[in-house]
C-alpha cells in the first residue's frame, strides 16, 4: 500500500507537470484547454469504476462473499468523486472558450445520468442495514446501471444525430497532436493509478466497518 | 422409511455481515416428529425457521430435506407456515385469500377444501368480508388455515401462540397434537414457552447463541423441569 | 405451478386489490390532472412549439403519476409481509416479478388511457390518428418503464425513504426508453410518418427485451435472503 502510494504521488506529480508545463499551449483556446488533460481521463476513469462496479457485482451475486461488495461500493464511491471532476471541469473549460456553460451532448449528458446512477447506489446503500441484503440489492442495481449506462450513451447518440447540440471539446481524440497524446495518456495512467489508491483505502474502510459491525453485535448478543 | 430423517441440516452457518446468527449447526428432523425448538431471544431460532421456510439461504453447510434443496418447488410445496406476521392480504375477503393461496399450491377441488377449512376456524360466516374488517384472533385463525389447508407434510411455527386469542390457540393445539383422521406431519415449534411446548413436543432442541446446545427426545425429566434446560445447557454469559 | 399460470395468478391478485382499493388509479389520475394543470401555465398551450413538445409534456407526466403507481406496488406486499408468503410458495421468484410487472403495466396503461383525452383537450392535440401506433409506443413504452421500476421496487422494498429512491434510481435507466417515446409520440401528434422513426422504435424494443431478461434473471437474488 505505501508503496501504492508513493508511485501514485509520483504519477500525479507527473502528470501536472505534462499538463500545465510540458505540454504545448493550444493555438485556438489557449490555456484553459489544458483542463482538458484532467477533464476527459476523469471520465474514463468513473467509468473504469463502474465496470469494475460491475465485475465484482456480478462477482457476489456468484458467491455471497461480502468482499465483493466491499469491491464494488467502494469503486462507484471512488468513481462518484471523478464523475464529480468531469461534470466540474466541464463548464470551467466551455464557458471562456464556447460561451455556453453546458450542452446535452452525449458525453456530457451521459457524464451526468452516470453521476446520478452513483448517486442513487450510495444514497440505496445509506438506507440498508443488513450486509447481506444491502450486498444483494446493491449488486443487482450495479447491474441495470451498468447496462443502462451503455444504451443511454447510445440513446444520447441517436438523439444527437437528429437534435444537433453544440458539441464541446471536439470529436473524442480528433486533432490531437503527439504530444497532446502523450500528456493526455500520461494524465490518464496518473488518474488511474489514483483510483487505485483511493480504491484500496475506501475498501479497506468498508472492511474494518463490516468486522466493526459484527463485532458489536456479537456482544449485544451476548448481553 | 421412518430411520432416514426428513430434514438434515449439516454444518449450517448463518452470518449478517460478520455475525454469526447460526454457528455450525447439525441438526436432523424425524419424519412426523414434533420438535419444539427453545431457546432465549436471539439465539437464532427465528432464522433457522426462516431458512426452513426456504426464506434464505445458509451462508455455509447445507439443509436438505430428503436430499432436496429447500428452494426446490417441490420442497416448498410441502410446507407450511405460520409465522409473525399474518401473511394474509388486507384487501381480499378470506375466500379470495384462500382461492389465491390455493391456486399457489396447486390445491385440487380447493373450493371443496377451502370450504371447510372455514368450517374449522370459524371464518364461515365473514368468508365474504375483507380481512381488513377481522378483528386480530379471526386473521389468525386465517393464517392457520392459510398455513394448514393445502395439507402440508411440514409444518414450520414461529413463536405462533405468542398473539392468539383463546379460540384460536385451543384450534392450533388440537392441530398440532394430532388427532386421528388428520395426516400425520412433521412440526417445528419455535417457542419460549416451556410448557406449552413440552406439552405437545415429542423432541426437543436448544439453541444457544447460534449453536445447538442440546438435542433430544421430549422425556419425563424434562417436562418435570423445564425452567433446568436453560440452565443446563446455556453458556453461561461472560 | 406452472410459471404462467403463477404469473398470472399473481398478476389478478394484485388487479383485484387495486380495484378494491382504487389506491393507485384514483391518487396517481388526481395528480397526472395536477400536473397537466401547471403544465398549462408553464408551457403555453396554444403555441406552436408546444405541439411540438407535446410528446415530451405527455410522457413527462405518465412518468410522475407512474412512479406513485410503482411505489404501491411492492407496498401492498409489506402489510403483513406477505412478500414472504409468496417467497416460500412453490412459485419462481420471476413469476412473483413478472406477474407484478404486468399488474402494473396494466395499471399504468389504463390510467394513460385515461389521461390522453385530457390531454387532448386541454393542448388540442389529435391523439386519436394512427390511435394503433400511439398504442403500440405506450404499451412498449409503459412496459419498459415498468420493467425497471418493479425490479426496484422489490430492491427498496425495506429501505428508508423509499417513495423518494425509487425514482431516483429508476429514471437515469429509464432515460432511453423516455427518449424514443417521446419521439414517436411527438411524430403520431404531429401527423409526421412514423416510417423515418422506427429506429427508436427498434431501440425501444431492444431496451424492454434486454431488462425484462434481466429482472427475470436477477430478482431470485433480491427475494431470497
Amino acid at each position: 500500500m505505501k508503496t501504492l502510494t508513493a508511485v501514485t504521488a509520483v504519477m500525479m506529480v507527473a502528470a501536472l507537470y505534462l499538463a500545465f508545463v510540458w505540454v504545448p499551449t493550444e493555438r485556438s483556446m489557449g490555456i484553459v484547454q489544458r483542463i482538458f488533460y484532467f477533464h476527459m481521463p476523469s471520465f474514463v476513469v468513473a467509468a473504469v469504476a463502474i465496470y469494475v462496479g460491475l465485475a465484482a457485482s456480478i462477482g457476489y451475486l456468484a458467491s455471497r462473499d461480502l468482499r465483493f461488495d466491499e469491491l464494488a461500493a467502494s469503486s462507484i464511491e471512488v468513481g462518484l468523486v471523478f464523475d464529480t471532476v468531469n461534470l466540474a471541469t466541464g463548464p470551467l473549460w466551455a464557458k471562456p472558450v464556447w460561451g455556453i456553460w453546458w450542452t446535452w451532448d452525449p458525453r456530457l449528458t451521459s457524464a451526468f445520468v452516470l453521476w446520478l446512477m452513483f448517486i442513487g447506489y450510495l444514497l440505496l446503500r445509506r438506507g440498508m442495514e443488513e450486509p447481506g441484503t444491502r450486498a444483494a440489492a446493491s449488486a443487482v442495481l450495479t447491474v441495470f446501471q451498468a447496462v443502462g449506462a451503455v444504451i443511454v450513451y447510445m440513446s444520447n447518440r441517436l438523439w444527437r444525430t437528429q437534435h444537433p447540440q453544440p458539441v464541446i471539446g471536439g470529436g473524442a481524440g480528433s486533432g490531437l497532436d503527439r504530444e497532446m497524446w502523450v500528456a493526455l495518456l500520461g494524465c490518464l495512467a496518473a488518474l488511474l493509478a489514483l483510483y487505485i489508491c483511493l480504491l484500496q483505502l475506501r475498501r479497506r474502510l468498508e472492511r474494518l466497518r463490516r468486522e466493526t459491525d459484527g463485532l458489536r453485535r456479537t456482544l449485544y448478543s451476548m448481553s | 422409511m421412518s430411520a432416514q430423517p426428513l430434514l438434515c441440516a449439516r454444518g449450517v452457518w448463518k452470518f449478517f455481515g460478520d455475525f454469526a446468527a447460526l454457528r455450525d449447526i447439525d441438526l436432523e428432523i424425524a419424519p412426523e416428529a414434533t420438535l419444539a425448538l427453545l431457546g432465549r431471544n436471539g439465539a437464532g431460532k427465528t432464522t433457522l425457521l426462516r431458512m426452513l421456510a426456504a426464506l434464505s439461504s445458509p451462508s455455509r453447510g447445507s439443509i436438505t430435506a430428503r436430499g432436496e434443496p429447500l428452494r426446490s418447488e417441490n420442497y416448498r410445496r410441502r410446507i407450511g407456515v405460520i409465522s409473525h406476521d399474518i401473511w394474509i392480504y388486507d384487501e381480499l375477503t378470506a375466500q379470495e385469500n384462500l382461492d389465491f393461496f390455493a391456486g399457489l399450491y396447486g390445491i385440487r377441488k380447493a373450493a371443496v377444501r377451502i370450504s371447510q377449512w372455514l368450517e374449522i376456524t370459524g371464518l364461515a360466516r365473514v368468508r365474504h368480508r375483507p380481512a381488513r374488517e377481522f378483528s386480530r384472533g379471526m386473521r389468525q385463525r386465517l393464517a392457520i388455515a392459510r398455513a394448514f389447508f393445502h395439507e402440508p407434510e411440514i409444518l414450520l411455527l414461529d413463536e405462533p401462540f405468542t398473539a392468539l386469542d383463546d379460540q384460536a390457540a385451543g384450534l392450533l393445539r388440537g392441530l398440532i397434537a394430532r388427532p386421528s383422521g388428520q395426516p400425520r406431519r412433521t412440526i417445528v415449534l419455535s417457542t419460549h414457552q416451556l410448557q406449552e411446548a413440552l406439552g405437545l413436543a415429542t423432541e426437543v432442541a436448544v439453541l444457544d447463541r447460534g449453536r445447538v446446545a442440546f438435542r433430544g427426545p421430549n422425556t419425563e425429566d424434562l417436562r418435570a423441569s423445564p425452567g433446568d434446560l436453560y440452565k443446563k445447557f446455556s453458556e453461561p454469559t461472560p | 405451478m406452472g410459471f404462467l399460470r403463477a404469473t398470472l395468478a399473481i398478476a389478478l391478485k394484485d388487479l383485484r386489490i387495486e380495484r378494491r382499493s382504487r389506491e393507485v388509479l384514483n391518487v396517481a389520475f388526481s395528480f397526472a390532472l395536477v400536473v397537466l394543470l401547471l403544465f398549462s401555465f408553464t408551457f403555453d398551450p396554444s403555441g406552436e412549439e408546444t405541439r411540438a413538445m407535446s410528446g415530451g409534456l405527455l410522457w413527462l407526466v405518465f412518468s410522475f403519476a407512474g412512479t406513485l403507481a410503482l411505489n404501491r406496488s411492492f407496498a401492498r406486499e409489506t402489510a403483513n409481509q406477505c412478500l414472504d408468503a409468496l417467497v416460500s410458495a412453490p412459485v419462481s421468484g420471476a413469476a412473483v416479478f413478472l406477474g407484478k410487472a404486468l399488474a402494473n403495466a396494466l395499471l399504468l396503461l389504463a390510467l394513460e388511457l385515461a389521461c390522453l383525452p385530457v390531454f387532448g383537450i386541454f393542448y388540442n392535440v389529435r391523439w386519436s390518428v394512427s390511435f394503433g401506433w400511439l398504442l403500440l409506443v405506450m404499451a412498449l413504452g409503459t412496459w419498459g418503464f415498468t420493467v425497471v421500476g418493479t425490479v426496484f421496487s422489490a430492491l427498496t422494498v425495506n429501505v428508508a425513504l423509499r417513495e423518494i429512491m425509487l425514482p431516483l434510481l429508476v429514471f437515469p435507466i429509464t432515460v432511453p426508453a423516455l427518449m424514443a417515446s417521446v419521439q414517436l409520440t411527438t411524430v403520431l401528434f404531429t401527423g409526421e410518418p412514423i416510417a423515418a422513426e422506427m429506429v427508436w422504435l427498434r431501440l425501444l424494443f431492444g431496451f424492454d427485451l434486454i431488462f425484462t431478461l434481466l429482472g427475470l434473471a436477477l430478482v431470485e437474488y433480491v427475494l431470497v435472503g
